[in-house]
């Protein structure tokens, strides 16, 4: 087969043609020749926006030459530079840039990028970013390649591009002539790359694949026969296999280790001491013992002989009881005063009548379904990893840091994750192989085992939330104080100070969308003694439970029914000031320019009316049943839950029913929306009743399934359905990967608390009343 | 030297009779479609058949086997057309996949073995096997699919 392009072998795509700048300018001057084809918008009828994804790092690329490469027989190789960890954005975007150049589906064939910022833009696969950032670009790498397809057939003809019509896969003109994609690779790839104003994009109603949710995604026949292919998956000729002993409170150091027996048993090829962890690490290893062998059973009994004495360091009297009981305490007081809105304090000393209440809840850990694992090869000066992660370029710099080698000379491919919901963003395990690789001279794979995921990840914040409202005669809230007390993520890259950031404390505490006169939202102290890191939706969880907990409980408090205290709450439909709503200017919107993505209350009241429409909110039902309300904004997009929940006799809670409601704009993806929906009620329900990791004496309780359990199909949410806004293509698209999870518990809280009157404020709540 | 009979073939290997059947399918045999998840037998990620049975192979060993047959998801079906995995597809069940192999097994497995389940058998049935994504509620309407082609 000709490759125009040189062929994207192990997973690293690269272009051998070049543009020139000065072709580029050339065309420039002659862009007025190219005048409307069939797709009769042009680059004024697709107007841009703005989003954050020019200030991250690497910025944004939408060069096809980048991204594109199209072969003789008419395949067209899509490289795919997020990472594919279940949300299905390896599928959607090259989907949309597809569609853009009238490429058919089943000649279209996806690579995955290496980690490689400076060339691809960046690619950390987090934030629910990947359409809200690369929807635009992908729309107009498509759209280049259809325009640069047209004008090669142009000019083979001899005619005016504007006669020429792209479709389906190939180029015709109104004689009759027909030119297939494969015939016009060659030609088209050397077209100068178009701006976007020389393109002349579809109009919505000639998408093909956009919108439309019957593309399936691309891994579908692998993963249904095996032959998908994740971090453990790969393997080099002499590999070994090693597993670790890592210490078991947070900076634990090996004072002594006892490794006879272990190095007895045949196949085991070492036990090497890894780097002590000392803090602020970031995503650096946490030290220990590694166990090197022939292959995992070995390292698995190996491990097990293997005796440590620890010196355990500063955290060791980290225990969950009494620390939630220091972060309670502490958000009773006032804290530092982060949102002001009028006069909070002197409203809530002249209310009528007050309000109050605490909501906690303990670590998490995220148990992606696969484990840490990841292959690394140095050789020669060189490494070279399969691995997956979610921050391939961050993966690059960090073990290339850790080996003290230029990032030049580290090639990271990414295999697809099995499940990443933020671990897979901090590659600890792979610095870990790298290291190791070296250490024995041949290739190593490390893989954590589940204990190990537990016991060592980087852990969702536990939190204690206090909210407070005072009210007038009427009954009207008037005044809303939030102290939020939580250890912070920033503890993992600085040295602790015991306060949350910008990022945590805007994810739906600071943005509370209510329109109340007067509004504080605080934040106490709370120092870290474990790894913080970031969790599917992060303080959303939190943030949502309390405030959605709060407005239930205030719903009884005034004997009114959920909806009509979310209503009143919300206010007439508006969107936000933030400047008269006493926020800081610049605060942090998830990195999105605010007048973009500005917080709009009439969408929260949208997806709030339509879940409780859907589920018949208000009907009669039989005791033991009851129906939750929760709506929150995040990651720029709203999503709201209304629970069915039913206690059976024995106490045990089940959501026979739940309706999801999201407003993401423009919805690229319906089918993959619908997906990540059903699975936010799933993890939603399993932050609800099951994940809580807590401490004693420095180290996690909890080790596998046993003890830190998820919902199984024996009870899990029985019929979602999933309600998705209609919006154009204007309505700028946002994702879907986090912002479903963090409604769902408070919805099952006040769910429970109708069927039964037992209120729930701490999380995991259990499996029962 | 082990002897297993996997796939419809006989493999032999260097391992001894307490490895797991899944380190041997894994490490040894490379068919790296079985999954570790927990290796306490508590998520069906690494579900096989042993003699049309599905078994956890995190808690199998080479010498529970013996010469029994071993069929793993990548000898379900030679096409990967087995009905299940047809219905997998049809549904777009999986998120991230790494469940799926076992889902699939442990559904085929299901299915051989009570042709026609009621919602509550196939409830229970599938039970052992998590999926972290949360692809339960296709899971089971796969199965069903899968099961009265509808
Ligand atoms: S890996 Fe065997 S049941 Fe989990
Ligand atoms: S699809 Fe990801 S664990 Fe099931």
């Amino acid at each position: 087969m000709l490759h125009y392009l040189k062929s994207f072998d192990a997973g690293i795509a690269e272009t051998l043609v070049v543009r020139p700048v000065s072709r580029r300018a050339f065309l420039g001057g002659s862009a007025a020749v190219f005048a409307l084809g069939v797709f009769a918008t042009r680059g004024d009828a697709f107007p841009t926006w703005e989003t954050g994804a020019t200030g991250m790092p690497h910025g944004l690329v939408d060069d096809p030459l980048v991204f594109v490469s199209i072969d003789s027989d008419g395949t067209v190789t899509l490289v795919a530079h997020r990472s594919e960890m279940g949300t299905g954005s390896r599928t959607s975007l090259p989907m949309v840039m597809a569609d853009e150049m009238e490429a058919n589906w089943d000649m279209v064939k996806i690579v995955q990028a290496p980690g490689d910022e400076p060339k691809y833009g960046n690619q950390d696969t987090d934030g629910s970013r990947s359409l809200r950032h690369h929807i635009q670009a992908a729309r107009k790498i498509g759209g280049s390649v259809r325009t640069m397809m047209q004008r090669a057939a142009a000019a083979q003809w001899e005619i005016d591009p504007a006669e020429v019509r792209v479709e389906n896969h190939a180029c015709y003109s109104s004689k009759g002539n027909v030119l297939s994609f494969g015939e016009l690779a060659e030609a088209a790839m050397a077209q100068p790359v178009p701006t976007h104003e020389e393109i002349a994009y579809k109009t919505e109603d000639q998408f093909r694949y956009i919108g439309k949710g019957e593309v399936q995604i691309t891994d579908l026949h692998d993963i249904t026969t095996g032959h998908a292919v994740y971090g453990a998956d790969v393997s080099l000729p002499g590999m070994k296999v090693a597993m670790a002993i890592r210490p078991p409170v947070l900076g634990g150091k090996v004072v002594s280790y006892d490794a006879a027996a272990a190095l007895a048993l045949p196949g085991v090829v070492g036990v090497y001491p890894l780097p002590e962890w000392n803090a602020p690490a970031k995503f650096a290893p946490l030290g220990g013992l590694a166990i090197v062998a022939d292959n995992t059973w070995t390292a698995i009994k190996a491990r097990d002989l293997i005796t440590v004495e620890w010196d355990h360091g500063p955290h060791a009297s980290y225990s969950t009881g009494p620390y939630m009981e220091e972060m309670k305490a502490t958000a009773e007081q006032k804290g530092n005063v982060l949102r002001g809105k009028g006069d909070t304090d002197g409203a809530l000393s002249s209310a009528a009548a007050r309000f109050a209440q605490t909501y906690t809840q303990d670590h998490m850990a995220h148990i992606p379904m696969e484990p840490p694992a990841a292959l690394a090869s140095f050789a020669d000066g060189k490494l070279e990893i399969w691995a997956p992660v979610q921050s391939p370029y961050t993966t690059r710099t960090d073990t290339a840091a850790a080996l003290g080698l230029e990032p030049d000379a580290v090639t990271v491919n990414v295999t697809l994750l099995g499940g990443g919901f933020g671990r897979k963003s901090k590659a600890d395990y792979v610095t870990e192989a790298a290291l190791l690789s070296r250490e024995v001279g041949a290739p190593v794979r490390m893989q954590w085992s589940r204990e190990d995921d537990v016991r060592h990840s980087f852990y969702h914040t536990a939190s204690a939330e206090r909210i407070e409202v005072g009210m007038d005669d009427s009954g009207a809230v008037t005044a809303w104080r939030h102290n939020s007390v939580a250890p912070t993520i920033l503890s993992t890259f600085a040295p602790d100070p015991g306060y949350q950031f910008p990022v945590e404390s805007g994810m739906g505490q600071i943005d509370v969308p209510f329109d109340i006169a007067n509004i504080s939202c605080e934040n106490g102290q709370a120092m870290a003694h474990t790894r913080i890191g970031w969790f599917r939706a992060v303080s959303n969880i939190p943030r949502a439970w309390a405030i959605g907990s709060f407005v239930g409980e205030l719903a009884a408090e005034k004997g009114q029914d959920q909806l009509t205290t979310w209503l009143e709450l919300l206010g007439a439909p508006r969107t936000f000031d933030p400047a008269a709503e006493g926020l800081a200017e610049g605060f942090w919107n998830y990195g999105e320019p605010y007048a973009e993505f500005p917080i709009q209350t009439a969408r929260h009241i949208n997806v709030l009316k339509m879940a409780a429409e859907a589920i018949g909110y208000g009907k009669e039902l039989p005791a033991g049943e009851g129906i939750g309300l929760a709506v929150h904004r995040s990651f720029v997009s709203y999503v709201a839950c209304a629970a069915h929940v039913k206690v059976l006799e024995d106490g045990t809670i089940t959501v026979p029913e739940m309706h999801m409601a999201i407003d993401c704009g423009f919805a690229a993806n319906p089918e993959r929306i619908r997906s990540q929906m059903e699975g936010a009620t799933i993890m939603g329900m399993t932050v609800a009743l099951h994940s809580g990791i807590t401490y004693q004496d420095g180290a996690p309780q909890q080790s596998n399934f046993y003890d830190y359990d998820v919902v199984r199909s024996s009870n899990f949410p029985g019929k979602v359905v999933t309600h998705i806004a209609p919006n154009g293509f204007d309505v700028h698209a946002t994702g879907v990967g986090e912002p479903g999870v963090p409604p769902v518990p408070p919805a099952i809280a006040n769910a429970i608390f109708e069927a039964t009157g037992q209120r729930k404020r701490h999380l995991p709540m259990g499996t029962s009343v | 030297m082990a002897r297993l009979n996997v796939n419809g073939e006989t493999r032999e290997f260097e391992a001894s009779d307490d490895t797991p059947l899944l380190w041997a399918l894994r490490d040894d045999l490379k068919l790296t479609g079985s999954k570790y998840g927990c290796g306490v037998g508590l998520c069906g990620a690494c579900t096989v058949h042993v003699d049309g049975k599905a078994v956890r192979s995190c808690q199998t060993t080479l010498g529970d086997v013996g010469a029994a047959e071993v069929t793993t998801i990548e000898g379900l079906d030679a096409e990967g057309n087995h009905p299940v995995q047809v219905a997998w597809r049809d549904l777009s069940v999986p998120q991230c996949g790494f469940c799926q192999s076992g889902q699939i097994m442990q559904a085929a497995a299901l299915l051989t073995e009570n042709p026609k389940p009621s919602d509550q058998e196939i409830l229970d049935g599938m039970s052992g096997n998590v999926c972290r994504c949360g692809c339960y509620q296709r899971i089971v309407e796969a199965v069903r699919l899968a099961s009265t082609g509808s």
